[in-house]
């Protein structure tokens, strides 16, 4: 049996899955109107940037001030006020100390807060940075995280302003005179959307090898189909390559769609190379196909398939940082995501798509991604072997 | 080697588990020959059809077909075989030409010839009318013509039938045996059959293998198995009674004369008996409980009665029984397993 022969045989499995999956008409509607509503779902009920205005911030003003001097009252809050004025982002109250601060944001009055310690004044008065701490409500990670980089533009613009001031009167300055105590989530542009459409177009593509292979061949095998096949001198593994081509289609052009739907609709950009976005997707089906094998080798019928396949679906779309930043995850789920190629694939997705990254900033995603994709098919030929021979 | 058996079955075994679907059965089967696994459902025929096809691998023992091994060799022994399983390999989103190209690829077959074979095909079937048409929309009888010339596509010296008449009305059943007895005829085709149908078996088989428990407990020709019940003295006897009670049937079952006993209404017996005076006896049992005799008959035995007579049981399942395999007797448990 020739590599020749065994293409040939798997390319005519697949050109017959594509043929019964185009004469499926509802599942070809199916195939279309899954990810419009994941992407309308996400992409609406989740806030992007630009909606967000009169957002309930917390000031609570500690300085003790230097000398009878407070930078916070004279140089600080004004100014953030004058921007504040400009874009109407920020809605400020004054607020006595950091725990009822907190308090107000546990219960939801407060969305965020801004706390200028103690030491403040004192710090840029000794040519130190003044340090800004910003508490933000973590039970809502997307609010949280637009009023983050919003706060931190803010402040990085007063900072200049401050250090010019400073460099006029005193020739000594601080070049960015505030500390300011955030996290960033996303770089870049911070759009929700930005963040979850190369997820979803990771997890769409690579679910439907993991998911598509073991439903594809336990349904012929349930309705018998299969035994034509394997009557017939096919190697086996043209059967498995077959099926995989014809899954991998199918990702891919649910896949396609889902790009197009988010710039179409949503306004998502692609800053890198579009031709790296769908290799990446290729590499992270291949990761997938050892999984989809060993999956396919222990289901016995189509139910079983389809209910492992949501049970596998749901952790991965979560733990794999497809909805939300890894970062604000616990440690251990944190780890758990470490294992999932899904992480990387999207990951690196994100930064090929948002960043507008090439080859040589995502290695580590590709290695990893390659490497998972070998351990898993050396795992998995052997169970697929003992499988259809029984 | 016998050059002229085509197919040898030497100790096969298949267990899942601790149920033993095939127990340790040796048969040969002879180039041209119609041979017939008759038992019923759970008996171990498909099983051993899966094993001979290549579709299952033997626990223990083996198979050759046509000089190869069919574990060894299985790739050299699937260019000689088709199989038509009671499910229909048959894609019903595909038209008929489609589902025949497909399967003919399969095979390595010149496209030309494939073109030309699957016209003839479909000629001789009578579904060329039909041949763009989606196999979904096919009658069951029409599916079945297309299962069964599927399995045709390569030219199989050996063609595998799994209860091929199964689920089929009387009309497609007939039109089924008599394409596989013309196959036969005309293309020298060997044919292995399993069926659960005596008439199909009857009419069809050369040689017929009983099975049961996994084991083939006779094999002969039609006329031959007849002959262990209709030789020596045992006699097939139907019994009407008019008031007909199961202490009636208890007493006549309880009698030396009486080898076997079924019921097939609320008023016919069907009694295996031996002996010179079974007639006699079985009146004077009758008439002591105050039984009303309407009629009695020596009857030719069939194949029903030659498999009641060496089981001491009836072929057990009918079609309709065929799905709930797990809530069956336990014995045939590996019914289940047997799908996959």
């Amino acid at each position: 049996m020739t590599v020749q022969t065994i293409l040939k045989h798997s390319y005519r499995i697949a050109q017959k899955d594509l043929m019964e999956l185009f004469r499926n008409r509802l599942g070809l509607v199916l195939l279309i109107v899954m990810p419009l509503f994941m992407m309308v779902m996400v992409g609406f009920i989740y806030p992007t940037n630009g909606t967000i205005s009169d957002l309930q911030i917390g000031v609570v003003n500690e300085d003790a001030g230097l000398q009878g001097q407070f930078m916070s009252n004279q140089v600080f809050l004004p100014a953030l006020q004058g921007i504040n004025d400009q874009t109407h982002m920020l809605v400020m109250s004054n607020i006595s100390s950091v725990d009822d601060l907190k308090d107000r944001v546990q219960r939801g009055n407060l969305e965020g807060g801004i706390v200028i310690p103690a030491n403040f004044s004192e710090s840029l008065m000794s040519g130190q940075q003044g340090t800004i701490i910003i508490v933000s409500d973590e039970s809502n990670p997307q609010i949280s995280a637009t009023i983050r980089s919003a706060l931190t533009g803010v402040f990085d613009a007063i900072g200049t302003q401050f250090a010019e001031q400073q460099l006029n009167t005193t020739n000594i300055a601080v070049v960015k005179p505030f500390n300011i105590q955030t996290q960033g989530v996303v770089s870049g542009n911070p759009s929700y959307f930005d963040f979850i459409a190369p997820g979803i177009m990771a997890m769409t593509v690579m679910m439907s090898v993991m998911t598509g292979l073991p439903v594809a061949i336990s349904q012929e095998k349930e309705i018998g189909t299969m035994d034509g096949m394997m009557v017939a001198p096919v190697n086996r593994l043209s059967i498995l390559l077959g099926k995989t081509f014809a899954q991998t289609a199918r990702g891919l052009i649910q896949g396609a769609i889902i790009l197009a739907l988010a710039i179409g609709i949503f306004g998502v950009t692609i800053q890198g190379s579009i031709l790296l976005v769908f290799a990446l997707l290729l590499l992270g089906v291949f990761s997938f196909v050892g999984l989809g094998i060993v999956i396919t080798s222990f289901t016995k019928d189509q139910e079983t398939a389809q209910m492992l396949m949501m049970t596998l679906m749901f952790p991965m779309m979560f733990l794999s940082g497809v909805f939300f930043p890894i970062q604000q995850m616990p440690w251990y789920m944190q780890t758990i995501s470490q294992f999932l190629p899904l992480t990387y694939a999207s990951d690196a997705l994100r930064k090929v798509m948002v960043l507008g990254a090439g080859v040589p900033q995502i290695t580590n995603e590709l290695i990893i991604l390659v490497a998972f994709g070998i351990v898993m098919i050396a795992i998995a030929l052997p169970v697929f072997r003992r499988m259809m021979t029984r | 080697m016998d050059t002229d058996n085509i197919i040898e079955v030497k100790n096969l075994t298949k267990t899942f588990g601790k149920f033993t679907a095939v127990d340790d059965i040796s048969f040969e089967v002879k180039k041209g020959e119609i041979f017939g696994l008759l038992g019923p459902n759970g008996a171990g025929k498909s099983t051993t059809l899966r094993m001979l096809s290549t579709l299952s691998r033997p626990t223990k023992g083996t198979a050759t077909i046509g000089g190869y091994d069919t574990v060894k060799h299985d790739m050299d022994v699937r260019k000689l075989i088709g199989i038509v399983s009671e499910k229909m390999i048959i894609y019903n989103r595909l038209t008929a030409k489609e589902n025949l190209r497909f399967f003919g690829s399969l095979f390595n077959i010149p496209k030309d010839t494939l073109t030309k074979r699957i016209d003839d095909l479909l000629e001789l079937v009578q579904l060329t009318k039909f041949k763009d048409a989606q196999v979904g929309t096919f009658s069951t009888g029409m599916r079945q013509r297309m299962n069964v010339v599927r399995a045709l596509l390569n030219m199989p010296q050996v063609l595998f039938l799994d209860e091929p008449t199964l689920g089929l009305d009387p009309q497609s059943s007939v039109e089924i045996r008599e394409f596989v007895r013309k196959l036969n005829q005309e293309q020298g085709t060997t044919v292995i059959i399993t069926t659960h149908m005596m008439l199909d078996a009857d009419l069809l088989c050369d040689r017929i293998a009983i099975v049961d428990h996994g084991k083939i407990i006779a094999l002969d020709t039609s006329t031959n198995l007849k002959k262990i019940i209709s030789g020596a003295d045992t006699m097939i006897v139907k019994l009407e009674i008019a008031n007909l009670t199961p202490d009636m049937t208890a007493t006549i079952k309880a009698l030396n004369c009486a080898d076997a006993i079924t019921q097939d209404n609320s008023t016919t017996l069907h009694v295996i008996v031996h002996g010179d005076e079974a007639f006699d006896s079985i009146i004077d049992a009758v008439r002591k409980k105050n039984g009303k005799i309407t009629s009695m008959a020596n009857l030719q035995p069939s194949l029903e009665d030659v498999f009641l007579h060496i089981t001491g049981h009836e072929v057990r399942d009918s079609a309709d029984q065929k799905i709930p395999m797990e809530h069956g007797p336990k014995r045939f448990g590996g019914g289940q397993r047997r799908v996959r």
